[in-house]
């Protein structure tokens, strides 16, 4: 039942307050109808008998107490059908290519609903992304929600775009898309984005939400929302599995924390939101496979971390969120390594399910635990050495020094248009171990290093190197 | 407690909604009491009765409940069901069994469903242990029925009940609402009680833990054990490995019965446990290890009011089970996940924030429910212990924060995880040299007489080594380890072993991922031979790199994946005492 009034008392920030209203729904959908004639949409976030608080999407300009507000008596719902494919739609929901008008198969909530986690299927299919540092170190499993941390001006939207182009499973041809949702980026990263996936007929399996830099911030908080209300349609009723891409989820947090003070709740950690945690896990945990089941909805939420700090609450709360993280490194730009992907403070949770004999190669996991700690061995003497010089250590030592710089320089480094497939990147990781002393290497056993790396141990630039 | 005190329903309606809290305007409710809000009847609680005004947390989304919708009291405060069935299932906060939701309604948790905590209609044998005439004191068992293979169940007298009986039933098959035991004074008793989750259940004494809860993993049970009946508290930043090490406990300690909360987590870590445990055995009964443990799930993405709910009743379980005499440990993941909860439903309330939003009440909460853990003497006269391990999740790592913090204070086991040992894959990521552990000195004897009397010895070598490690790492990081002189680079080595062999511990290998008591002290035993042996031959001279070449030491590393781990160990000293032999010339 649509109700309607024109009792606005005080407009501050996003957040229009209203009076006089009778029994308005906590959470409902609200259309607002400017004097000049133009609508703007919102949302309840606090009613009473007194005064009811509205959140409006695309901001609060041009509102005054002459508009009508009309609650419309039910949450927001956004029209899904399968034509949404290959279409570009704005932040809420409006087609943005010129086509038409969603035609509906259904109308959902944008909020979704909690999966039951007695439902849950878990998640055990590797995705090869054809990339190193994550297939073989942190690998991405179909149905996990997978963030790459990053900071501003480094390569994770060509990262991001490396991976949708390459991710496929192993032995599989079920059918794939992929959406991608902007939040706050500008123009020329989501062109960015647009032509590549033009250019590889992405767009063609791709479902694209663009809300921009100069659109409403407010706006921010229902795109990841709608697309994974969308992504949730497509795995659970057409058997798809959807691969969302959502950048920046920084430019998310702001707007969170813009309606926080406007509403001056006593803010948490930094300004933000006491309750972030329990607003990004309404949106991180939309990841996942159901039981009984084909489709998947598989995240790679892009996030950029301000001022580099793993600790800033975005990447904080996120990373107790997600299932792991992939952490692009600036000191690893510098060096000119692409892709800048620092593995020791990265880590994908699920790996350990979908790799190993019968799924990946049985290998997998030892190399890549003696790889890891390997180069964290290497990485600490360089800090040694920073300070005493390298003449001070012991043969061995310097053996792990160099292996920090050709596991840089050979395992992660590659291009961006080279896919590199898992059994490459296995090879790889044994041949560069295959330089050190072989007592150091307690996490292979003697057997696998038999089968797997004693083939490079004749590589002629061994021994003479110490 | 029987079941309901009758109470007259009183309505009222609600006059505000904001998030998870509700404002009821004229009704008359008491304070914890248990409400029904709106069409759908959403559960809810009272949290502040304030002049005409009562505040309400709801354990269900909230969403299009309005003003003037209606509120109704039930006159009963946050109850479980305690009773046979509760082994093997998995519920939400508030003990709604999931497998029933998903039956009512799906894949995805609507609101509004309704479903007790165990099953009414199932029938379960009855085996009395009381007949007419005999007195039943508080919480006594009458009988007992078998769970399932390896459990008996005892029916108790509810702690508030006694008397003298005047009919009980027979040995046969009954359902959980049929009344088995009537006594003098009007009291019934049937198989289940109903108990308010806040309210910590009563025993007779409390007594003093010297037991330790043997967990397999070397670090704990060696370095920083935890006894049963204890508290330990596990911190970390994200990724670090506090779940792991939950779950691992939940698999490994001994103990019968496991209560494994997963409070604000992940719904997939919650599916691993369910799907894992089932084909697990039991290292206590050798049965399915899903039959010992009861699961409660409230994820991120479910209410968050149902946070604390969660809490209470996993607390709740664990004392029931130990009423009837039996081990209880209970793993909460993560307990900032209440506390966070805590701070928002007290930031609606706009109440007075204490540090970083949290409210005043934070630490009295926190030691009330690490208060419920111990060993005690129980009302029907039988010793049983609840042991409680809290996972705390620090914004940014930083153990200064106030739930790390309040937690510490009242735990007494403390494993701080490390992420700069999980960023190198060195797990369990436990700091050997901030955790620590107060049961220690209480549990030494028993190490002492039931492993070895060696025990203490050979375990403070090892901290010494590891924290002398320490020091000399940062005169390493200045002149380089070639400035030592050999003794002080042959610990430096030794601290290597114990790091890489004796501490690191692979959860995902079947031999490695658990090793009995035994087999910790032989392997941490040899490791300081090695240690004593080496720094003698160093005093006689002889070079470092000649005893690190020893193929003694090289089967060090390995042995800990060996299933004929005792055979090989043996051999593997008597090995080490022939080439030291060698090295000094005395063969
Ligand atoms: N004991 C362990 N053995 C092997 N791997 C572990 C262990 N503990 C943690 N890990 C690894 O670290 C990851 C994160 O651990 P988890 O317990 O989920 O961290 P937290 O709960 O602290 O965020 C796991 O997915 C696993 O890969
Ligand atoms: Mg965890």
């Amino acid at each position: 039942m649509v109700k309607e009034y024109k009792t606005i008392t005080s407009v501050t920030g996003p957040l229009i307050f209203l009076e006089n209203t009778e029994n308005i729904g906590y959470g409902e959908y609200v259309n607002i109808n400017l004097s000049d004639g133009s609508l703007k949409r919102g949302q309840v976030l606090d009613t009473s008998g007194k005064r009811v608080v509205v959140q409006v999407f695309e901001g609060t300009r041009n509102i005054d107490k002459n508009a009508y507000v009309k609650f419309s008596g039910d949450v927001l719902k956004i029209p899904v059908s399968y034509d949404m494919l290959g279409r570009v739609f704005s932040g809420s929901g409006d087609p943005l290519d010129g086509g038409p008008k969603v035609i509906p198969e259904a109308r959902l909530d944008i909020n979704g609903l909690p999966i039951n986690p007695y439902k849950r299927a878990p998640p055990h299919e590797f995705i090869q992304t054809g990339v190193s540092a994550i297939d073989g170190m942190n690998s991405l499993i179909r149905g996990q929600k997978l963030p790459i941390f990053s900071g501003s001006g480094l390569p994770h939207n060509q990262l991001a775009l490396q991976i949708a182009r390459q991710a496929t499973v192993l032995d599989c041809t079920e059918s794939f898309a992929v959406i991608f949702v902007a939040m706050g980026i500008t123009e020329e990263e989501a062109k960015y984005f647009i032509s590549d996936f033009e250019k590889t007929g992405a767009l063609e399996r791709g479902i694209v939400f663009l809300n921009l830099a100069s659109d409403p911030s407010i706006e921010r908080l229902i795109v990841p929302r709608i697309a994974l209300t969308t992504a949730e349609f497509f795995a659970f009723n057409y058997d798809m599995h959807m691969l969302v891409i959502m950048t920046d989820m920084t430019n998310y947090c702001e707007a969170l924390r813009e309606i926080g003070s406007a509403r001056e709740e006593v803010p948490g950690r930094r300004g933000y939101p006491g309750y972030m945690y329990t607003d990004l896990a309404s949106i991180y945990e939309r990841a996942g496979r159901i039981e009984g089941k084909n489709g998947s909805v598989t995240q790679v939420p892009i996030l950029t971390m301000p001022g580099d700090d793993i600790t800033h609450p975005i990447p904080d709360l996120s990373g107790y969120i997600t299932e792991g993280q992939i952490i692009v490194s600036r000191d690893l730009q510098r060096k000119g390594i692409y892709p800048p992907i620092d593995v020791l403070p990265s880590l994908s949770r699920l790996m350990s399910k979908g790799i190993g004999k019968d799924r990946t190669r049985e290998d997998h996991k030892s190399v890549s635990d003696q790889l890891y700690a390997a180069y964290a061995e290497g990485k600490d003497l360089r800090g040694i050495v920073s300070i005493v010089g390298k003449e001070s250590l012991s043969k061995s030592d310097k053996l792990f020094l160099d292996f920090a710089d050709d596991f840089e320089k050979r395992f992660v480094t590659q291009n961006s248009t080279e896919n590199r497939g898992i059994a490459d990147t296995l090879d790889i990781g044994w041949e560069i171990l295959s330089k050190l002393p072989e007592d150091k290497l307690l996490r292979v056993s003697d057997e696998l290093i038999g089968k797997y790396m004693r083939r490079f141990n004749n590589a002629p630039d061994k021994a003479d190197q110490i | 407690m029987t079941c309901g005190v009758i109470n007259l329903q009183n309505k009222g309606t609600i006059y505000r909604v904001s998030g998870p809290v509700v404002t009821a305007t004229n009704i008359d409710a008491k304070m914890n009491e248990l409400v029904r809000v709106g069409k759908e009847g959403l559960f809810g609680e009272v949290i502040e009765i304030d002049y005409d005004k009562t505040i309400i947390q709801v354990y269900e989304d909230t969403s299009l409940l309005k003003p003037g919708d209606e509120v109704t009291t039930t006159g009963m405060p946050l109850s479980v069901d305690l009773g046979p069935g509760l082994l093997g299932s998995i519920y939400d906060g508030v003990q709604r069994p999931l497998p029933k939701l998903s039956q009512l309604m799906g894949e995805f948790i609507k609101r509004g469903a309704e479903s007790p905590g165990i099953d009414r209609e199932k029938k379960w044998e009855f085996f009395p242990l009381k007949k007419k005439g005999d007195k039943v004191n508080f919480g006594e068992a009458i009988g007992y029925v078998n769970e399932n293979e390896h459990t008996k169940h005892f029916i108790m007298s509810p702690p508030n009940i006694s008397g003298e009986i005047v009919e009980i039933l027979e040995k046969g098959s009954y359902s959980v609402e049929e009344v088995l035991c009537k006594l003098d004074n009007g009291a019934l008793i049937k198989m289940y009680q109903r108990w308010p989750v806040k309210v910590p259940r009563p025993f007779k004494d409390k007594m003093i833990p010297n037991v330790p809860l043997v967990t397999g993993k070397r670090i704990i049970d060696v370095l920083f054990p935890l006894a049963k009946g204890g508290t330990a508290a596990i911190p970390g930043p994200f990724g670090s490995g506090k779940t792991v090490t939950q779950q691992q406990l939940a698999k490994w300690s001994d103990t019968k019965v496991v209560v494994y909360i997963g409070c604000g987590e992940r719904g997939n870590e919650m599916i691993d446990v369910l799907t894992e445990f089932p084909k697990l055995v039991d290292p206590v009964t050798g049965g399915p290890l899903m039959d010992r443990t009861v699961l409660i799930a409230n994820t991120s993405n479910m209410p968050v009011a149902a946070r604390e709910a969660s809490i209470y009743t996993g607390i709740t379980i664990a004392e029931y089970y130990r009423d009837m005499g039996y081990d209880v440990s209970l793993m909460a993941d993560s307990t900032s996940r209440w506390a966070e909860a805590m701070r928002e439903i007290s930031s609606r309330l706009e109440e007075m924030p204490g540090e970083e939003g949290y409210p005043a009440y934070l630490s009295s909460r926190l030691s009330s429910f690490y208060e419920r853990a111990g060993i005690v003497l129980t009302l029907g006269g039988k010793i049983g212990s609840v042991t409680v391990i809290g996972a705390v999740s620090p914004p940014g790592g930083d153990f200064s924060e106030p739930v790390v913090q309040n937690t510490l204070r009242i735990t007494k086991t403390f494993w701080a995880l490390d992420s700069n040992l999980s960023q190198k894959r060195h797990f369990p990521s436990i700091n050997w040299l901030e955790s620590y552990s107060l049961y220690y000195d209480s549990l030494k004897e028993w190490f002492e007489s039931k492993v070895s009397i060696d025990w203490d010895r050979t375990r403070s070598e090892a901290m010494e080594i590891l924290q002398k490690e320490a020091e000399l790492q940062e005169i390493v990081q200045l002149v380089g380890a070639d400035a030592l002189p050999p003794d002080q680079q042959f610990l430096l080595e030794v601290a290597r072993m114990l790091r890489e062999i004796f501490l690191q511990q692979d959860s995902y290998h079947e031999v490695d991922e658990f090793h009995s008591l035994k087999r910790q002290f032989s392997l941490l035993n040899a490791i300081i031979r090695f240690s004593r042996l080496g720094n003698n031959a160093i005093e006689n001279g002889i070079e470092i790199d000649k005893i690190l070449k020893l193929e003694s030491r090289a089967e060090i590393s390995k042995v800990r994946y060996r299933k004929d781990f005792e055979n090989k160990i043996g051999s593997i000293n008597e090995t080490m005492s022939k080439e030291f032999k060698v090295l000094l010339g005395e063969e």
